[in-house]
């Protein structure tokens, strides 16, 4: 070979990046499957009982509060590295086509991940701020019914409330579409991008993200819905 | 057959170019594309215009000159097929037709819808050959190779580096270019010697030649001419990773 290459280190390059951004991807799927079985826990109807139990468990355990960290950093490092790579790929065209037909060869949620990862960072604030600061910078939230100091309330309880507005129901509903979608490419690029595609799997690994991104998402948007019609008691 | 034709007209790279309209009559249905534009340039001439400048050489779908991105996809409604393979019968009479150049920034223009593909080249001279001293011409027989693997390398090999891919990528990716060219060696014995040398410079230069990254929309796989698969795109990642972290 004549030429040594000019950079190195595995993330120096776009394909470098790109990998950060499918380990990253991965890795906020199994923490959305973590996630949904907590808080199916709701669909028990016991009033929240066993619901409490597993938000406790999630909220001392102290695996768990290392893992917490450790998803932010993720979630961070997904966020800036797809800032990163799409400005680098919007210099890469500086004059546009005339005329497009992009639906000729490619899925419109393919090409509109950046967007749809928005409106998750969008609902990912709005989320956090419902349960999330709640329970870690204040003292509102009762680990459980039998330890509820007055004024407090369960986690539970703190759910009932904020989902009886339609509107704040509405926008998780709306988010879960945008999951949906974000999964529905990102499932099976996040393989590609790893480089696992193989004839023999990579069928059976389109399959099941098709179907992962349509019952998660399905499953947490019917929490709120269930929540607000009272299904849910 | 008459048609509406709106052409990307561009003196240089260094001028900014608009589109142009022009209608052409008579236009025979077997006609290839090419040959109606080489239409209507002889009329631009005999009008004392300057004719439509646009790439092509073999005219039988080997080569990778001809490009055009053509109502809105490299090389024209049909899959897997170079401009110089289609023919006017696949628009319909007094369709409109809009016609430009290959667009990205590693593809300037040279003029009208001419590009300069040369970062290709230069993608490829940093490593997309096996170096071997020359001699004795060898036994073809004598490195056995898998057939499976055979196949796969001629059909990463069968890549014409026209650059449709990187025109149809929202991101004006090389991937599948790159990976293809990666991959023919990648899996022949004869390529593995120099392997991880070779995919981190072609990888590099495919940076500093300024395409974007891959986002597996497969916008290339559906345009491209000679089918490429992006499972090269995934052994090209393999490739990259493992050569860059040993
Ligand atoms: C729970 C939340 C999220 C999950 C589970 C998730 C999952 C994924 C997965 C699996 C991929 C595919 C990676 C690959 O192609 O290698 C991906 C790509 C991407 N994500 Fe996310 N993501 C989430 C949140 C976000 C957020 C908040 C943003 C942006 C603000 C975002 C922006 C992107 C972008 C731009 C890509 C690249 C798409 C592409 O290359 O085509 N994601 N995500
Ligand atoms: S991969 Fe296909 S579209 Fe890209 S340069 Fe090769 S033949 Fe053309
Ligand atoms: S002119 Fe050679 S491929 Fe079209």
């Amino acid at each position: 070979m004549n030429k040594k290459s000019t950079k190195s280190g595995l993330f120096s390059t776009l394909i470098g990046k790109k990998m950060l951004m499918g380990i990253t991807g991965l890795f906020l799927i199994t923490f959305l499957m973590v996630h949904c079985g907590i808080n199916m826990l709701i669909f028990a109807n016991d009033g929240g009982v066993l619901f409490n139990k597993g938000a406790e468990f999630m909220g001392t355990n102290p695996l768990i509060r290392i893992m917490e960290i450790v998803l932010f950093l993720g979630i961070i490092a997904h966020i800036v590295d797809a800032l990163v790579l799409t400005l680098a790929n919007k210099k890469s065209r500086s004059v546009k086509y005339a005329h497009e037909k992009p639906n000729a060869n490619s899925k419109w949620y393919s090409r509109w991940m950046g967007l749809l990862g928005t409106l998750i960072l969008m609902f990912l604030i709005m989320h956090l701020n419902h349960f999330w600061i709640v329970t870690r910078f204040t003292d509102h939230i009762a680990h459980s019914e039998l330890d509820k100091l007055p004024g407090q309330e369960t986690m539970f309880e703190e759910m009932k409330e904020i989902f009886e507005n339609p509107l704040i129901v509405l926008l998780y509903v709306a988010s879960m579409v945008s999951l949906a979608y974000h999964l529905l490419h990102g499932f099976q690029s996040a393989f590609q991008t790893m480089g696992w595609n193989h004839p023999k799997y990579t069928p059976a690994i389109k399959k099941t993200g098709f179907w992962f991104s349509v019952i998660i998402s399905v499953l947490f948007a019917i929490m709120p819905i269930a929540m607000h019609l009272g299904i849910i008691k | 057959m008459k048609f509406n034709l709106k052409i990307w007209r561009q003196k240089n790279a260094q001028v900014a170019g608009k589109m142009v309209d022009y209608v052409i009559d008579n236009i025979n249905a077997d006609m290839s594309f090419l040959e109606m534009m080489d239409v209507l340039n002889e009329e631009l001439i005999r009008k004392g215009d300057e004719p439509v400048a646009f790439d092509h050489d073999c005219r039988e779908g080997i080569c990778g000159m001809c490009s055009m991105h053509i109502n809105g996809r490299p090389h024209g409604p049909l899959r897997g097929t170079t401009t110089c393979q289609l023919y006017m019968r696949n628009f319909t009479d007094g369709e409109t037709i809009y016609i430009e150049p290959f667009r990205a920034d590693a593809f300037p223009i040279i003029r009208d819808l001419a590009v300069d593909r040369s970062a290709f080249d230069r993608i490829m001279q940093v490593g997309g050959f096996i170096s071997v001293n020359t001699g004795q011409v060898q036994d073809a027989n004598n490195i056995p190779v898998n057939k499976a693997d055979a196949d796969l390398a001629m059909d990463a090999a069968s890549c014409i580096g026209c650059g449709a891919c990187v025109a149809a990528c929202k991101n004006a990716s090389a991937s599948l270019f790159v990976s293809a060219k990666i991959s023919q060696y990648a899996l022949l014995p004869q390529g593995r010697i120099e392997a991880k040398e070779r995919v981190l410079a072609m990888v590099n230069q495919m940076d500093d030649e300024g395409f974007g990254s891959c986002t597996n929309t497969g916008a290339c796989e559906a345009e491209c001419p000679k089918g490429i698969s992006l499972t090269n795109i995934a052994r090209m990642n393999r490739e990259y990773y493992s050569a860059s972290i040993s």
